[in-house]
């Protein structure tokens, strides 16, 4: 099946995933601040974000050129290939450096005497409307945009200034003369051209742009905010869940998103595994929900544990906006916007984390927050796991793949092979027992091009590109 | 007489005991790993009022103080320390410090490793 944006199944004749790119420091040790906490295509998908624990923000750019160079580059041990000129326009073209800021600094609210971390909890991109680009990155307390713009020409030539900057002597100017743009290398800037803060008491979790590309949303614990993107002084609130008394409190909002195409609605999950469906038409407080989507729980399979794995980490509404996908502990769930009753999809993730759930626990795994995303044409889905182990579903076929973002399937056009947990007595060769799962190594963070079959997927402090093999 | 009465009871107490690790067998996974957690931790989940996972969750970041704070982040980075020796020797004495003389906290300002 050849095309951009199909599915993501197994062998034969489907989709195979190969190693294209991965970016990182090589040494062992991991620094707090360089662990990703987000990553981000942009609308075409030429452009890729990522943030970071230390407040770092670190833009991609996709390679137009399409040639026949295979280069190795010793000092940085950083792999990466073109695709020869017989393949279709539409595949290659590595994705490189374009730009890097600090779009967040730790800070300390000698007020509540709380620490607000600089660590980038969201990245989304603004859609393109002018030569230059536009970001909103937040930490748990602030928004930011971002502008990114390019620089390639330079004035020279001006009548008061010499050209390192020093003012000319009035007297000595004789004649007038009109400056000229002449070519400089390329000089990529990012400034923050707003800063919307002060509007969250709570940990800010999502945030959303607005189809209307004039609105954005901005979700913390507790409520959830409606901003202008022009406006920085002033938000509206359109949920809030706190309760009177805080000792009732028994759910917190997780994660925020606005429908893809309808600007008046916005779907937000709670920790209870719920999602709510709001329309802005219906009250300025939308307190009061439109649709309720919640899955019946079999009482007898209560347990403690059950709450916490039934929390919902993220969710997202699918492309065509039909669908919405919620990942929570141990599964993915695609809800039809329209049945509010049970989802119409449920995916196991990790189901063999159930007999461990005790020590997953005490180590505070069970807290983990993982992301899931969606293909382009909506057919295929993709969530992380442990053990550097990403999972992808194919919603058509029903197969599902667990592949491994690891230096050993580093290897530049390496086919990655599809991975095994064991959870029985006998292992087979190849397969990883779940004791052997190293659950430090998490996959909370992964993307889709939302054209072509093109995976970033952050495994800790390196970032993998992963493209499809066409054959 | 009271032998057949002992043997009786034992014979009971076994069939108890079977049938307890008949039930756990028959037990879903998640409440065996619940039944571990209980046996180390009896306490969990019987303190009233609100889920603490969530009042945690809400207070993530909270320090005493903005002294406690400074203690917290020295603990972590134990090569610099709030009062560290050669700062000593600036600010102290005849020398009025500034904000400029004090130990910053790291900042980020390293470029990020992605960016090669």
């Amino acid at each position: 099946m050849a095309g951009p944006g199909g599915g993501g199944g197994g062998g034969g004749n489907d989709l195979q995933w190969c190693f294209s790119q991965v970016k990182g420091a090589v040494d062992e040790d991991v620094a707090e601040a360089d662990i990703i906490s987000t990553v981000e295509f942009n609308y075409s998908g030429d452009l890729l974000a990522t943030g970071d624990k230390g407040g770092r923000v670190v833009i991609f750019q996709r390679e137009q050129e399409v040639g026949n160079e295979f280069e190795f580059s010793g000092t940085k041990k950083l792999i990466y290939f073109c695709q020869s000129k017989s393949r279709p326009h539409h595949g290659g073209g590595e994705y490189n450096v374009y730009s890097t800021f600090q779009s967040h600094e730790p800070e300390f609210d000698y007020l509540k005497s709380l620490e607000i971390e600089e660590k980038i909890n969201k990245i989304r991109w603004l859609p393109q409307q002018n030569a230059a680009h536009f970001l909103l990155s937040t930490n748990d307390k602030t928004i930011k945009l971002w502008k990114i713009s390019e620089r390639d020409k330079r004035a020279e030539g001006y009548n008061l200034k010499e050209e390192d900057g020093r003012f000319r002597d009035p007297v000595r100017i004789t004649t007038l003369r009109v400056p000229v743009l002449k070519p400089m290398d390329l000089m990529v800037e990012a400034s923050p051209r707003r800063i919307f803060a002060n509007a969250h008491t709570y940990h800010i979790n999502s945030i959303s742009v607005n189809s209307d590309y004039e609105t954005y949303l901005s979700s913390d614990d507790l409520r959830i905010n409606l901003w202008h993107l022009e406006i920085t002084d002033r938000s509206f609130n359109i949920v809030d869940v706190k309760p009177a008394n805080m000792e009732e409190l028994t759910e917190v909002i997780t994660a925020a998103e606005c429908h893809p195409h309808q600007c008046n609605v916005f779907a937000y999950s709670s920790s209870k595994g719920t999602i709510r469906l709001c329309d802005m038409r219906a009250g300025a407080l939308c307190d009061k929900h439109s649709k309720f989507f919640e899955e019946p729980e079999d009482p007898s399979s209560r347990s403690f544990f059950s709450e916490i794995i039934s929390s919902i980490s993220d969710v997202k509404f699918s492309h065509n906006g039909r669908y919405m996908m919620t990942r929570d502990y141990l599964s993915v769930k695609v809800w039809d916007v329209n049945m509010e009753t049970r989802p119409v999809e449920t995916y196991q993730v990790h189901e063999y984390l159930r007999s461990k759930l005790c020590s997953l626990y005490e180590n505070d795994c069970i807290f983990d927050k993982f992301e899931c995303c969606w293909n382009g044409l909506d057919s295929a889905i993709m969530t992380g796991s442990y053990n550097n182990f990403f999972r992808m579903f194919d919603r058509n076929t029903k197969r599902d793949i667990t592949l491994e973002a690891s230096r050993e399937s580093s290897k530049p056009r390496a086919i990655l092979k599809p991975r095994k947990v064991c959870t029985g007595g006998k292992r087979k060769k190849d397969e990883i027992s779940v004791d052997s799962l190293d659950f430090n190594k998490k996959i909370l963070h992964t993307a889709w091009h939302p054209k072509e079959n093109i995976i970033a997927v952050a495994a800790t402090n390196h970032l993998y590109i992963f493209q499809d093999k066409v054959n | 007489m009271s032998e057949n009465r002992e043997l009786e009871v034992q014979a009971e107490e076994t069939g108890e005991e079977k049938q307890d690790t008949q039930e756990k067998g028959a037990m879903s996974p998640e409440k065996a790993e619940e039944i571990k957690l209980k046996a180390k931790y009896p306490v969990l989940g019987l303190r009233p009022g609100g889920s603490e996972f969530l009042m945690k969750r809400l207070q993530k970041g909270k320090y005493f103080d903005s002294g406690d704070y400074n203690m917290a982040k020295a603990k972590m980075k134990n090569k610099q320390p709030p009062s560290s020796g050669a700062d000593k020797n600036l600010v102290t004495g005849d020398h009025i410090p500034t904000p400029e003389d004090l130990p910053q906290r790291k900042s980020s300002l390293v470029a990020s490793k992605l960016a090669g």
